[in-house]
């Protein structure tokens, strides 16, 4: 759990007074905290952990480090949630879509 | 050539093992400080690729297998209380403690819940007021500015029914307090490429000058850990000892300032036990004063639990380089990764998990190439 996952920033939005935005892992999308890498822009990819992006990637460095992720079969783990976690992250995805 | 094949580029691994077979001219032991890179060397073999004389030490990097016993046996007691709802990554929740796991508090009637990130705690503390909400902060400095928000979010709400119990534990004092062992064998570090994205490297330089050893920021995937080995060999080779950042494209010198500035609002440094090894001076967060009102510690009667570690385990060993987890009698037999005696045999990242989900049931295995 000291990975970070690379994904893409979809959108942005604000939740109680923070930025946040929908970002796309190899096809499954979460909302995640924006506030650390706070001139990220739409399109821009970003390496995020348990739920924060920590850091800005850029495309080349981000596509090839999800490969090499989802090779090792580390991808579903880093984002990995129960049914429970899996329902609020739907449910936070429903109250702001 | 087993491994080889599966890197990503192969010829270019195949060339930084070239490197470092001709550089090498006498035995060397090098440490990782993370567990995706000890998962990363497992898997990939890189460990058997290497010269024969090119040792890796597995240390203290995977943030599930430090948490120290009495915090485990804290977060079993608040768990269990009626009206708790306790939430944790799910890699918590089968590390033991002294006498159970999470997942037995679960089984027993405890709400345990796993979540993905700590701001889903804090939702199911909106949505359940007449709750106690408790968020296990456990994980190195790549964590922490994700508890901090929590905690700062928590406050700035006024969730009164939500707290922390925190258990965060920093790379570089562990540095020293390996460098400062006297049974110590380590002589050269890869220092973890995610910690650094959130802390820069700043931190590095002077325990390089003090205790004369190198320190290459390094990467996770394959290719990346053998870079950053290769240069920490070219190094000892030539009697350097340098700070180097290995993992240009992802880490710069200063970190994020941001997270940086939010750690410094939330958390403030600590002595801090790590499972296994023992109290490290100054190599913990605990909450400010501020936000004292959501420490878990604080609000819970979690004083006077006698904490057992079990008898057999010797992940101690194992987190300091002593042994190698197959040298363990309790490998695979009474500790595998459904029943495991101990922190390293849980998660993924631990070196006995890595170990035992890639076979490695047997000292250093033939050389592939």
């Amino acid at each position: 759990m000291c990975l970070a996952i690379p994904g893409k920033i979809v959108n942005k939005f604000e939740a109680d007074g923070v930025q946040m935005g929908k970002i796309d892992f190899d096809g499954i999308t979460k909302n995640i905290c924006l506030a650390y890498v706070p001139d990220i822009k739409i399109g821009e990819y970003a390496l995020v952990h348990v739920g924060f992006a920590i850091e800005k990637l850029d495309e080349k460095t981000a596509l090839e480090t999800l490969q090499i992720f989802r090779e090792m079969g580390v991808l579903e783990e880093e984002l990995g949630a129960t049914t429970e976690a899996q329902g609020v992250q739907n449910e936070i995805s429903a109250r702001v879509s | 050539m087993k491994y080889l094949q599966e890197f990503r580029d192969p010829e270019l691994a195949q060339n930084i093992l070239s490197e470092i077979r001709a550089a090498t001219t006498r035995p060397w032991a090098i440490m990782e400080v993370c567990g995706g890179q000890t998962h990363s060397i497992i898997r990939h073999g890189i460990d058997q690729l290497l010269p024969e004389n090119i040792e890796l030490i597995h240390g203290p990097g995977c943030p599930v297998c430090v948490t120290p016993l009495d915090m485990i046996d804290k977060a079993l007691a608040i768990a269990a209380k009626p009206n708790v709802i306790f939430c944790s990554f799910g890699d918590m929740l089968r590390v033991p403690g002294s006498e159970k796991d999470l997942f037995r508090v679960k089984s027993e009637g405890g709400d345990v819940r796993t979540v993905y990130s700590p701001l889903d705690a804090l939702k199911i503390a909106r949505e359940n007021p007449e709750k106690e909400v408790v968020f296990f902060g456990i994980g190195f400095e790549t964590t922490a500015p994700a508890n901090a928000m929590a905690v700062f979010q928590a406050k700035q709400q006024n969730l009164e029914n939500f707290s922390m119990l925190v258990s965060h534990v920093l790379v570089p004092p562990a540095i020293a307090a390996i460098m400062d062992s006297p049974t110590n064998r380590v002589q050269g570090f890869l220092a973890a490429g995610h910690v650094c994205s959130v802390m820069g490297y700043a931190q590095y330089p002077p325990l390089v000058e003090k205790y004369k050893v190198p320190i290459v920021v390094t990467g996770f995937e394959p290719v990346d850990v053998l870079e950053g080995i290769r240069r920490v060999v070219m190094q000892l080779e030539s009697g350097r000892h340098e700070i180097e950042n290995g993992y240009k494209r992802v880490v710069n010198f200063d970190g994020n300032i941001p997270a940086q500035t939010m750690l410094a609002e939330v958390f403030r440094t600590t002595d801090s036990a790590w499972r296994g090894i023992g109290i490290i001076p100054q190599s913990g967060w605990r909450l400010n004063e501020k936000y004292r009102q959501f420490d878990a510690e604080a609000k819970f009667d979690v004083t006077g639990i006698n904490t057992v570690e079990s008898p057999l385990c010797r992940s101690g060993e194992v987190l300091q380089g002593m042994i190698k987890p197959h040298e363990c009698e309790c490998f695979g037999k009474n500790c595998t990764p459904r029943k495991p005696l101990g922190a390293t045999m849980v998660s993924s990242e631990g070196a006995c998990a890595a170990y035992y989900n890639y076979g490695r049931l047997a000292p250093k295995a033939e050389h592939s190439i």
